[in-house]
């Protein structure tokens, strides 16, 4: 586990601070139709306009610059020619480099029209990230933000993907150490203060297992039921965790286009 | 991006290498050292070259992995 310097925390929020404002700019155009992999085009042109590079292309050979995962795709579906429906519930996931430091996080999007089963989802799996996100603060163990989610979420009869995890970010993508979205209080480690984690919460309305696509990528459900996938960066500190990561810009944006929710 | 803890995938064993390790052809192309899994050794399960095979790859070695099942 790599504990951040307060500089390079400054820096990490920069680069969260573009994700942030790239996730609202692809929210504008969302509605039923669009091709995803003009959402990927739009994202990475805003992301080089603004001097940083797109952080999930080419690492480890993903092909686009967002993760988009339409309904049963849990995450890390590639851009392509699918069209957004209505009723589709989107996770769009962005990453940038900026100064050496990777930023990352993810929003859902309900498109259109949607029955209440997607937007209960949506809701559940948001509740949960903010729940898991409270209880990274110094002192408690990476176990406690598992537990936290997975009991918010299987009360609601959902279920916890096993097979994709949190992490720390840094200078990488992925560091140490792996925040599980599911556990028990009190087991894990220690969480030091200053230390930079994703929690990303992804929720299946079914079963909790998953199966990978052919393409080496696209993780589905096994049933395939709907996902949903949220995820924020946040730093330990004493008391209360510090959110790098805001879903202010995409607010705003959900005010205004009433396509999406 | 959400990291990945363990990667299932399918393979094609090529070639058996003795002491329980095969080399294992994936679909995407990659060729990988295998061995059987504790459970499947000790239900005796038999491995021949050409058998379709299931994997379990740790994202940290990409070049090793563990039989899970064989398909019949």
């Amino acid at each position: 586990m790599i504990v951040k310097t307060l500089e390079q925390i400054e820096l990490l929020k920069q680069s969260s601070l573009l994700v942030g404002k790239t996730l609202a700019e692809v929210a504008k155009i969302l509605k039923p139709g669009v091709k995803t992999i003009d959402i990927d085009k739009l994202a990475e042109t805003f992301i080089r306009d603004n001097g940083a590079i797109p952080g999930f292309l080419g690492y480890g050979g993903f092909p686009g610059t967002l993760c988009i995962s339409i309904n049963e795709e849990v995450v890390h579906g590639i851009p392509g020619k699918r069209e957004l429906k209505d009723g589709d519930l989107v996770s769009i996931d962005c990453g940038t480099y900026m100064n050496g430091y990777y930023g990352d996080y993810a929003y859902s999007f309900a498109i259109g029209e949607c029955s209440d089963e997607v937007i209960k989802l949506q809701q559940t799996t948001k509740d949960s990230l903010y729940l898991g996100a409270e209880q990274a603060v110094l002192g408690k163990r990476v176990g406690d933000i598992g537990a936290a989610i997975q009991s918010h979420v299987e009360s609601f009869g959902y279920s916890v993907v096993r097979d994709l995890v949190g992490h720390g970010i840094g200078k990488n993508l992925h560091e140490s150490p792996e925040v599980f979205n599911y556990g028990r209080k009190g087991t894990g480690k220690k969480l030091p203060e200053n230390l930079v984690i994703c929690i990303e919460p992804m929720i299946n309305a079914g079963t909790k297992n998953v199966v990978q696509g052919n393409d080496g990528w696209t993780i589905t459900t096994r049933d395939k039921k709907a996902s949903a996938h949220f995820e924020h960066t946040v730093v330990v500190k004493a008391g209360k965790p510090e959110f790098l990561s805001t879903y202010e810009y995409i607010e705003e944006v959900l005010k205004i286009n009433n396509n999406i929710r | 991006m959400a990291k990945q803890v363990s990667i299932e995938q399918d393979g094609t064993v090529i070639e058996s290498l003795g002491n329980a390790m095969f080399r294992v052809e994936l679909e995407n192309g990659h060729v990988l050292i295998a061995h059987i899994s504790g459970k499947m050794r000790m239900h005796y399960i038999k491995i021949l070259p050409g058998d379709k095979v299931k994997l379990e790859i740790s994202p940290y070695d990409l070049s090793k992995g563990r039989i899970t099942f064989r398909y019949k």
